[in-house]
């Protein structure tokens, strides 16, 4: 990933207890800013983690089995 | 109320209809088809809907997915028909709904199927046999009425000649208690409220996951057992006095009620016994009914199927023996030779001999 | 990577911002479902809830539910629901129909289900023109039981009834149900999606939301098939779902609308998804 500045247009809140591993968010996000984490959930599980760099767009809200994403769009974008 | 000529199916057609039911789904067979037409020509002027259905198979679902929303619903067929129907009666009675089928055998050989149940588990619905046109009009209202009472299937019991013999019958409303509000139903008001409902046989529940089956099973049989103790119907005449005593249902109980009136009034001591429930079987009338009399005689149209329940009920207290058998028409539709009063009359004095007393 | 590089995400942002998609559908009571990890029916379970909103039913619908892995969702959908048999959901869906014509009216159930148990049931009730709408989750196998060939399952497919792969001369050719649905006069509308990325997950809901209208205008019966990933039963690592589901299951259940304003457009017409040749 570029050290250049990164504009981020909106976050996500991840219910990451009831994640379940699998991973379909990260290749789901358009601007690949969710990687898995190192720590594991009271499942067993890693779960998605953000970088700087989302759009708010909700994909990963769309493709995620479990309900773990609640997606927001900043009013003023943070570069 | 002024009495009509009416065929045994168009008049209990016509008592669905003033007991409520505004749904009817079925696959024409013979001897059942004119209840299907009876529906289809009545129902829409009464505010209800009949289908055609593609097979028996659909013709129980969509009366199910009907009985779900809290409407009065039937389906029906012949035996091979309601063979088909033996899953989802298994279900629709673990669900908890109140179906009534319209059950016009080829004969008495049903008897199991309609008794024992032919589906999956452990289910139990109660089974009204009709003597006449006249006790089919009570009958299908009553089986209406204590279907949404129990919440439970009732299957009318009925024949070839019930179906198409024609009488003069006055179908006159049976009088019911209200029943209590359909809170279980579903009509789509409950979306979206938080308290919505799942019509279902595991005892599903919104928001908690997996089925508590046990309970919910055994909790059906204890309704079961319950409708056992309160449900069973006869009709008996001169038991208390009778060294010969004559076990029959169904439209074949006209002649052997005949056949015994007959004997009785030639000095003859023979009883009579009817069960009109078929399920639940009114075993204790027939056990008290059987005590002092040397013989108990089953006249049944089928290779021997209501004698298990008969000899259950005699338990040893006198010999049981058949008097009937199987006997059809040349299409197989149960029009045999035994429906005949000469027939009966000759099978029951032939049971009469040896039965008398030493004075 | 840094840890300190990600951003919080166990709470809303404190900067002002618009959430612009919650957790959960209305109509859904909560999260908690063990279906396994990378299934899609769960996917496919939002986009019919929010549909049902969209279409302004949220508070007059009644859904009819078939029996597999997906039944195991019901205690989370706040919609009015009776418990079908397998494969006779359109029969019930009829006879409710017909009693309460003003609802929403839907079924929900799998390939195994409506194609291999309850073909008969589905096609006949598109021939009546019954107004309902019947959604297919089509993942190609039997996934309740562990994973078995229905009617959908693709040539060369691997299941636990064939191992080798799906081979024509043997188990015969997968049934295209969209198709046989499509022709007939009674269907108004016909469509096929898929959930195996956020694109495609847009694009299904929208299929499912024209379903509704149709139905809710009279139009005639209504269908949507939405594939679904089911790793578990196609015997492939979670993260390779969604790839086996457009390229294996969508080459050959085309997704595309089958049925539109009085059009039928066969599978074999469909343009190619994206990303397959």
């Amino acid at each position: 990933m570029s050290e250049a500045a990164v504009v981020t247009r909106g976050t996500v809140t991840v219910a990451a207890e009831r994640c379940k591993g699998c991973e379909l968010c990260i290749p789901a996000c358009p601007p690949q800013v969710l990687r898995m984490s190192e720590a594991h959930n009271g499942l067993g599980f890693a779960f998605p983690k953000l970088l700087p760099g989302c759009t708010g767009c909700g994909a990963c809200l769309l493709v995620c089995p479990d309900f773990c994403f609640e997606v927001y769009k900043y009013e003023e974008p943070i570069s | 109320m002024t009495r009509r000529l009416l065929e045994g199916s168009e008049a209990m057609v016509e008592a669905a209809l003033l007991a409520g039911c505004r749904f009817f789904a079925g696959y024409p067979m013979t001897p059942f088809t004119e209840v299907l037409e009876h529906f289809a020509a009545k129902l829409p002027a009464a505010g209800g809907t009949c289908i055609n259905a593609e097979s028996e198979l659909e013709a129980i679902g969509m009366a199910w997915g009907a009985l779900a929303t809290g409407a009065r619903a039937a389906t029906g067929s012949t035996g091979q028909g309601l063979a088909l129907m033996q899953e989802s009666l298994s279900e629709i009675t673990r669900a908890e709904l109140p179906l009534v089928v319209f059950h016009m055998a080829r004969g008495q050989g049903d008897y199991y199927q309609a008794t024992r149940g032919g589906g999956h588990g452990d289910y139990r619905h109660p089974v009204y046999a009709p003597v006449d046109v006249g006790e089919a009009v009570e009958l299908t209202q009553q089986a209406f009425d204590l279907a949404d009472r129990w919440r439970n299937p009732f299957v009318l019991y009925g024949d070839y000649l019930l179906a198409h013999t024609a009488e003069a019958v006055a179908v006159e409303p049976l009088a019911c208690p209200p029943i209590p509000e359909k809170e279980w139903a579903v009509d789509g008001s409950l979306s979206g409220s938080g308290r919505s409902r799942n019509v279902n046989s595991l005892g599903m529940t919104k928001g908690r996951k997996g089925i508590e089956p046990e309970a919910f099973w055994q909790r059906l049989q204890a309704k079961h057992d319950q409708m056992a103790v309160e449900l069973p119907r006869f009709e008996a005449e001169h038991t208390d006095d009778c060294d010969l005593l004559v076990v029959a249902f169904g439209s074949l109980a006209r002649f052997a009620r005949h056949a015994v009136r007959e004997l009785r009034r030639d000095g003859a001591r023979v009883g009579y016994f009817r069960p009109v429930t078929l399920w639940p079987f009114p075993t204790e009338a027939l056990a008290l009914a059987a005590q002092g009399v040397a013989r108990v005689a089953v006249l049944e149209q089928n290779g021997g199927q209501m004698i298990d329940d008969v000899r259950l009920a005699v338990l040893g207290s006198a010999p049981v023996v058949p008097i009937g058998g199987i006997s059809s028409d040349d299409a197989g539709f149960g029009m045999g030779p035994l429906l005949d009063p000469v027939n009966v009359r000759i099978r029951v004095s032939g049971a009469l001999a040896g039965t008398e007393r030493a004075a | 990577m840094k840890v300190d590089e990600t951003i919080r995400t166990d709470t809303p942002p404190e900067r002002a911002a618009r959430k612009t998609g919650s957790f959960l559908p209305r109509l859904q009571l909560g999260a908690d479902h063990d279906l396994c990890p990378g299934c899609g029916e769960p996917v496919a379970l939002r986009i019919l809830l929010e549909a049902i909103e969209a279409v302004g039913c949220a508070e007059n619908s009644i859904g009819v539910i078939g029996i597999g892995c997906y039944t195991a969702l019901t205690p989370l959908m706040d919609v009015d629901l009776v418990q079908a048999l397998h494969g006779r959901a359109p029969s019930l869906a009829t006879g409710a129909k017909r009693m309460k014509p003003e609802t929403l009216l839907f079924t929900l159930q799998g390939d195994g289900d409506m194609v291999n148990e309850g073909l008969q049931e589905v096609l006949h009730t598109a021939a009546r023109g019954e107004r309902v709408t019947c959604v297919l989750l089509n993942n190609g196998v039997f996934g309740e039981t562990g994973g078995h060939m229905t009617s959908t399952t693709v040539l060369g497919q691997r299941t636990k009834n064939t191992l080798e792969g799906r081979d024509a001369s043997y188990h015969g050719h997968p049934i295209l149900i969209g198709d046989l649905l499509a022709q007939l006069d009674g269907t108004a509308y016909a469509a096929r999606g898929a959930v195996y990325d956020a694109p495609s997950v847009a694009r299904t809901q929208v299929m499912l939301r024209r379903a509704f209208e149709a139905q809710l205008s009279g139009a005639g019966f209504s269908f949507v098939e939405i594939l679904t990933m089911c790793p578990t039963g196609w015997f492939v690592p979670t993260a390779e779902g969604p790839g086996y589901l457009s390229k294996v299951m969508g080459s050959v259940h085309v997704t595309g609308e089958l049925k539109r304003d009085g059009q039928f457009t066969p599978t074999r017409e469909l343009p190619p998804p994206e990303g397959v040749e």
